[in-house]
């Protein structure tokens, strides 16, 4: 009797896990389904990181077991600033010193959490959900007054859903801020069955896009920033592109289309719609959210169904398109333009886009968890995108749960030309190098 | 033939008849009202077709969630405990931080209150007998007493 119970519990969970595993095997790892499949270059093994990578490239672990690594940012002089989601032992922001295939952590500091952090004219920038801080740096890049930051912006909008305050600067001394749509779809009562999309979304007012502020002005305000551009859900992953002097960002497309209208898409179509994409911005652009979504199969902006859409009516008539657009709900957190020296001649002002892997795929399997590199050529993304660096989640099986082991967040370069990610889930810090 | 046992024998295939098609009623109605193991493994099997279409896709297939955004539904007392407590997150949602084991989480919660008190029930029934938690079943009686008596919006 008591066995009997047991099965009949167990029963389901053992069906679930045979589902995920039956899909797992069925698309060999990450989802590719026409369109969405997922281009890679010729993996080779490297030095023991556990990544797969490019001919000729190596990856190593030169620090793990950080806490919540989010953005990161290398000095001239190669040391290396991190921000970590939660502070740990009441330190937010941690300074590493490198020697050879190692950093050690020097010193830690800022009490706050947060995700950006940014190393420009003598000044780190550091963001908690809802301030900008900066530090003084002496000429070795290192912080004069750890305990003593200048409040740059404060009071920005935080309600727990994209709370994450992305950072960058610009060449004229302009600080762009993201500050995320605190609701997946605008809807009345957000993620509800059956509610509809506000009209004129309130949200945009004070969120859903990128503030700009002066970057040495102290105690900004939303009115003393300018909405630089709108429509955005979600950004975690910009960076100033140096060739266009042009901000590009990485937008978090919307969630649970199947959940929320399963008759107009089925779970297969949900786990790769919308786009994940990329906008190269101009002041005063909108993106579109919540209006309209991105379908990369149909290369159409689509009206949200929360606005009246069917999966099918074109929408965003006065939203600009994306310049690439990759699957859905990949999670882009980190992007940079690689102006180094160091790797192949393609690699030159190309963007690397750090993916932290998808959970809105459900009951699909997982994909994401991957660095793709994006061929630019005279400032416009050129050719396919390709995985760059793969194998951060660990098994197959790992992707397809969601249960990675390690997942990519933020990108930064050396001096050098190397190339950095971070890890989120267990604090690890990569450096990849080439050699010939 | 013995005419003194007729009315026994009718009285018996009478009540026999009574009770199967009582049966019969109680099994399609699903009748979670005893926990018997007739009743769990019907309102457990309906529970999981319930979790596949509404839950799934935030709490995850093994139910262990999305770090920092959607909580795991495994091994807490937000689950495993007070049952009104669990009753009201389906039915007002869940819009507040939450720390389980030292992780936060962040993402908001709908409120499911579209669903009826049968599947409300047995999805929650389903989740506290999956995944390696074990605890009692609850009713459709039990969710409609508390959504009685449940602040309106």
């Amino acid at each position: 009797m008591k066995n009997r119970k047991l099965l009949s519990a167990l029963l389901p969970v053992a069906a679930i896990a045979a589902f995920i595993l039956f899909n797992a095997c069925k698309s060999g790892g990450p989802a590719n389904n026409g369109k969405d499949s997922l281009n890679t270059t010729t993996p080779t093994a490297d030095g023991g990181a556990g990544l797969k990578l490019p001919a000729g490239f190596n990856a190593a672990v030169i620090a793990d077991k950080l806490g919540g690594t989010r953005e990161i940012a290398v000095t001239p002089q190669g040391d290396i600033y991190v921000k970590l989601n939660r502070a740990k032992n009441g330190k937010g922001i941690l300074f590493l010193h490198q020697e050879g295939d190692k950093a050690t952590v020097k010193t830690g500091f800022g009490t706050f959490g947060g995700t950006g952090v940014y190393v420009k004219n003598g000044y780190l920038y550091a963001s908690s959900d809802e301030e900008v801080f900066r530090y003084k740096l002496n000429a070795q890049n290192e912080v004069i007054s750890p305990d003593q930051p200048e409040k740059i912006v404060t009071g920005l909008l935080s309600r727990r859903e994209h709370e994450a305050k992305a950072i960058t600067l610009d060449n004229d001394g302009n600080l762009y801020v993201n500050i995320g749509a605190y609701s997946n779809a605008c809807q009345v009562e957000d993620r509800k069955k059956g509610s509809p999309g506000q009209k004129g979304c309130p949200i945009l007012d004070s969120a859903g896009g990128i503030w700009q502020f002066k970057a040495d002005k102290l105690n900004q305000h939303y009115g003393d920033g300018v909405r630089y551009a709108t429509g955005l859900r979600n950004v975690v992953g910009f960076d100033w592109n140096q060739q266009n002097n042009q901000l590009f960002v990485m937008q978090h497309g919307r969630d649970q289309l199947h959940d929320l209208f399963p008759d107009m898409f089925t779970t297969k179509q949900s786990a790769v719609l919308p786009a994940e994409c990329m906008y190269a911005l101009k002041k005063g652009d909108n993106a579109g959210w919540p209006y309209m979504y991105y379908d990369q199969e149909q290369h159409k902006k689509i009206l949200m169904p929360e606005y009246g859409g069917d999966g099918k009516k074109e929408g965003g008539q006065d939203a600009i398109d994306p310049v690439a657009a990759f699957p859905g709900h990949l999670a882009p957190n980190g992007l940079l333009f690689y102006t180094g020296n160091q790797f192949p001649e393609k690699y030159k002002n190309g963007a690397f886009i750090a993916f932290h892997g998808s959970w809105n795929r459900a009951p699909e399997p997982q994909a994401g968890y991957f660095v793709v590199f994006q061929p630019f050529k005279d400032g416009k993304p050129s050719g396919e995108w390709e995985v760059f660096a793969d194998g951060f989640a660990g098994t197959a099986a790992q992707t397809a749960s969601g249960r990675a082991e390690h997942r990519p967040c933020g990108l930064a370069q050396g001096p050098d030309g190397s190339l950095y990610v971070t890890d989120d889930n267990q604090g690890t810090i990569y450096k990849i190098t080439y050699k010939k | 033939m013995d005419f003194k046992k007729a009315p026994i024998i009718i009285f018996a295939s009478v009540l026999f008849t009574v009770t199967g098609l009582q049966a019969q009623t109680r099994h399609k109605a699903k009748a979670p009202v005893k926990h018997t193991t007739v009743g769990l493994k019907a309102s457990i099997a309906a529970g999981q077709k319930v979790f596949a279409q509404y839950c799934v896709s935030c709490h995850q297939a093994d139910a262990l969630g999305v770090p920092h955004m959607n909580p795991p539904l495994v091994k807490t007392t937000y689950v495993l405990g007070d049952k009104t407590k669990l009753i009201k997150i389906v039915l007002n949602g869940f819009n507040e931080d939450v720390e389980i084991n030292g992780e936060t989480y962040s993402n908001s919660m709908a409120s499911h209150d579209f669903l009826k008190d049968q599947e409300i029930a047995d999805v929650l029934t389903f989740v506290r007998n999956s995944f390696g938690n074990k605890a009692s079943a609850i009713t459709a009686a039990q969710v409609k007493a508390v959504r009685a008596t449940n602040k309106k919006s």
